[in-house]
């Protein structure tokens, strides 16, 4: 029997730097003017390169999705660039304020619309769907079990090796107390640590080629959401900035600063 | 007085500190029922905790990736009545609540630090450098229960203790959920090695160490262990091999928030101090006088930490006899 194509859908997102300061807005949300792809989200981009081009006699497409502003297809183009073959970017002021639940619900739906409108030659696709351990703002790490959830879709977290067989992809997982290898079988929803392998950098080829490649753009109305549904199901009531943190009493040390930093220790009842 | 479900996706002789936080957590809301996944033996004595009611146990032990136990969760939320669900914020905890969610229309909020009696939850944000106060909208009547997972260290261990104080065996119902069948199979589990450090994240002292040890973390480790502290380092360190990927401090690796960090040849660039600077104390040893970390160091020494180091733990056994 031939393998079913294998269509990789990778979520990457558009995030503020992390080497800037980052901040809430008046309106409460993140400041998103100044962003980069999440480096997070590099990890489970190389894993999906890594199954295309181990893949023998199977037909694989790696498609990036993108979720946010205007300035999130950036973020789109940078993973066209790292060796995406198509891109696609949703963009609704509707999802400005998206909690876990409105993006898991959101997101389900463009992942249905890329799956439907990609067409392959070998046959009906299965599809996998590889995300970063956790976003780089929101780091609540949830979105990919509720996608699963809403996808009907396995789920496995915190993946540090993938292995792709036959009728499943066996993947090797970080748990709370133990290491697990375990095997899924598709459709399935995969976070992929920073450990799992060494993301590559566009070379100036893949740059230019990422030219030709398609980028399409979707409103909620493409993925046939109406705004109602992606309300947000948390509230934001406040947000307050912790106080700067200030340099204490810095000295040099002078034979005797072991002894300084204990009664330091002791004087603060840390010991 | 609401209900409380607490849910722990494993369990064994005894809570951890993490557990007995969630529960005094769950205690100062309301009545605490709690939905076990994954057991041997019977886990009812380690729950015999004043203000715990109800223990709710699936047929077959439920070791996570196990998709069932969100059908055990379901069924708990129904027999508890509970408005609101807690647990931990791991990564298999937070799998579990986040499919709950789903399951129940109802909005999840990820590694709290606090929750008041009217459900309104403070958190962290940015790697700590904002707190944000937020809270369930309902859109349903009644409405569903709002869930949340909790990071651990955010109340005093002491007060944890006469909080958490042991009361008669809860009632035990066993509800009929069995592991599901097909999708993820288990090939292979190893039991990470454990040490006899507390758990980073858990830790109430962390030492740190960066470039600045040249590989070597044996003084780090004694002072460690000296002083009862989580190990971590700085990703220069962990990129360097010199200790495991698990330890890395930083934006990409674990953030901690103990009382007290003491960081060690590191320099404090943005990346790691995302990952430490909610702690309470920090103190920094480093060579270079414009190291970043003594901008937020709250006790700083410029000097050589392979001189430092040993020289404190020799004054801390000085004084401990």
């Amino acid at each position: 029997m031939v393998n079913a194509p294998l269509h990789i859908i990778t979520l990457v997102k558009w995030v503020p730097d992390a080497q800037l300061e980052r901040r809430y807005n008046a309106e409460g949300r993140i400041d998103r003017s100044e962003g980069v792809l999440s480096e997070l989200d590099e990890y489970p981009l190389e894993a999906a390169l890594h199954i295309k081009e181990a893949a023998q006699d199977r037909e694989v497409r790696v498609t990036a999705l993108t979720m946010g502003p205007a300035g999130a297809s950036t973020a789109a183009k940078k993973a066209l660039q790292i060796g995406a073959d198509d891109a696609y970017q949703l963009t609704d002021d509707a999802l400005i304020g998206a909690d876990i639940w409105a993006t898991s619900v959101a997101l389900k739906a463009a992942v249905e619309t890329a799956t439907g409108a990609a067409e392959f030659e070998s046959g009906e696709p299965e599809y996998l769907v590889l995300t970063g351990m956790a976003s780089e703002e929101g780091e609540s790490g949830a979105v990919p079990a509720q996608l699963a959830e809403r996808l009907g879709a396995h789920v496995v977290t915190y993946a540090t090796a993938l292995d792709l067989e036959a009728e499943r992809l066996v993947v090797t997982r970080s748990g709370g107390t133990e290491s697990q290898k375990v095997a899924v079988t598709m459709p399935a929803v995969v976070s992929v640590t920073d450990q799992a392998n060494d993301p590559r950098y566009p070379n100036f080829k893949a740059i230019m080629a990422a030219k030709k490649k398609p980028l399409t753009r979707w409103t909620l109305a493409d993925i046939d959401l109406r705004p109602e549904q992606v309300g947000a199901m948390v509230r934001v009531l406040r947000t307050d900035a912790r106080p700067p943190r200030t340099a204490g009493e810095i000295i040099t040390d002078e034979g005797d600063a072991g002894v300084k930093i204990v009664e330091f220790l002791v004087k603060e009842r840390l010991l | 007085m609401s209900n409380v479900l607490v849910f722990f996706d494993e369990l064994g002789e005894a809570l951890s500190s993490a557990q007995k936080e969630l529960i005094a957590q769950a205690g100062a809301l309301g009545e605490v029922h709690i939905a076990v996944g994954a057991y041997t033996g019977d886990p009812t004595p380690a729950l015999a905790i004043d203000g715990v009611q109800e223990v709710y146990l699936p047929e077959e032990s439920l070791p996570a990736p196990e998709v069932a136990v969100v059908d055990l969760l379901e069924t708990s939320v129904t027999e508890s009545r509970a408005v609101v669900v807690l647990g931990s914020a791991t990564a298999d905890v937070t799998d579990a609540l986040a499919r709950l969610a789903v399951r129940l229309d109802t909005g999840l909020i990820c590694g709290a630090a606090g929750i008041s009696a009217d459900l309104v939850v403070t958190k962290g944000e940015l790697a700590g450098s904002y707190t944000t106060t937020s809270q369930l909208i309902s859109a349903t009547a009644p409405a569903a229960p709002l869930v949340v997972t909790f990071k651990p260290n955010n109340i005093d261990p002491q007060r944890v203790q006469t909080l958490v104080t042991r009361g008669e065996q809860p009632e035990v119902n066993v509800l009929p959920v069995r592991p599901s069948v097909g999708g993820v199979e288990i090939l292979e589990r190893t039991a990470m090695e454990v040490s006899a450090r507390p758990p980073l994240t858990e830790a109430r002292i962390v030492v740190a160490g960066g470039r600045g040890t040249d590989g070597d973390f044996t003084p780090l480790e004694e002072l460690a262990d000296e002083l009862g502290a989580g190990l971590g380092a700085s990703r220069a360190a962990t990129d360097a091999g010199w200790i495991e990927h698990a330890a890395q401090v930083g934006q990409t690796g674990v953030t901690v928030s103990p009382q007290l960090y003491i960081s060690a040849g590191i320099s404090g660039a943005v990346h790691q101090r995302a990952g430490m600077q909610t702690a309470g104390t920090i103190v920094a040893i480093n060579k270079d006088e414009d190291a970043q970390v003594f901008e937020i160091a709250d006790f700083g020494v410029v000097g050589d930490l392979h001189e430092v180091i040993p020289q404190m733990i020799e004054e801390l056994r000085r004084r401990k006899r």
